[in-house]
């Protein structure tokens, strides 16, 4: 039963996100922690796996269009591992509440991103 | 402090621009890097709009760059947390797979729905998700 709940939340959670161009962590990590009942530090973790696989599945069809630059790509990812080091130690190192709360402001400024862009922003479909 | 070194960047600028435009890369890695693996996001919303500012980046060119950049993080993320024994494998297959369907789905309706109705409604999901959180 659980595993269908997964699913149905990929495909919402991708859906969304495809279309008000929001990434995929945002969605998953709180579908797997609240809907599901994960740890916050085992839906983040777990969150990690399903956006690789969102984001290769993006960067062919993105490549296609010409919007891909691959040399710079590839400089933002490899120099990525200090950062991902530390965030991955901390991560493991600080309580479940300090996760959340952390989570919680990130979405906060996610949501405020998305109120700022969409109100300064020409709509296409009106 | 500050106007010395100012002044020693402007008598001999030995960085070269291409040294600079891969530091300020590197910043961006490594922002988008701290993220990744603290929250469990891909970055994106750090790399978008810093590639948009400091690199001059179109819209679309860099939502496309910073995919393919978030594959090489969250992947580095997802190694580093499975060491800790952290990640559900069926778990993060189940909602990652079928998760394709829907991008190209809300990709499609994109230019059709009233985007910015759907944004507002998002940004109120969020501001939920956070009060569950909090509370």
């Amino acid at each position: 039963m659980d595993i269908l709940l997964v699913i149905l939340f990929g495909v919402a959670g991708g859906f969304v996100g495809g279309m008000v161009g929001v990434g995929g962590g945002i969605l998953f990590v709180p579908a797997l922690a609240i809907v599901l009942d994960e740890p916050q530090i085992e839906a983040e973790a777990t969150s990690l796996l399903a956006i690789v696989i969102v984001a290769i599945a993006g960067t062919i069809r993105q490549r296609r269009y010409g919007n891909v630059r691959m040399g710079d790509a590839f400089a933002i990812g490899l120099t990525s591992v200090a950062g991902v080091a530390l965030g991955v130690i901390v991560s493991n190192e600080v309580s479940q509440r300090t996760l959340e709360v952390g989570f919680a402001i990130l979405a906060l400024a996610i949501a405020a991103q998305l109120v700022h862009r969409a109100s300064t922003r020409p709509d296409p479909a009106g | 402090m500050g106007s010395e070194f100012k002044r020693r960047k402007l008598v001999s600028p030995r960085v070269s621009d291409e040294t600079q435009r891969l530091l300020k890369l590197a910043v961006v890695g490594t922002a988008a890097g701290a993220f990744s693996g603290l929250f469990g996001v891909g970055g994106g919303t750090i790399i978008v709009p810093l590639l948009i500012l400091w690199f001059s980046y179109g819209e679309r060119e860099a939502t496309g760059t910073s995919l393919a950049a978030i594959v090489i993080v969250a992947a580095l993320a997802a190694a580093g947390q499975g060491t800790y024994g952290n990640v559900d494998v069926v778990n993060g297959l189940a909602i990652g797979i079928p998760a394709i369907g829907g991008v190209i789905a809300g990709t499609a309706l994109q230019q059709r729905v009233p985007q910015k109705a759907v944004s507002y409604l998002f940004a109120l999901l969020l501001v939920a998700v956070a009060v569950e959180l909090l509370i």
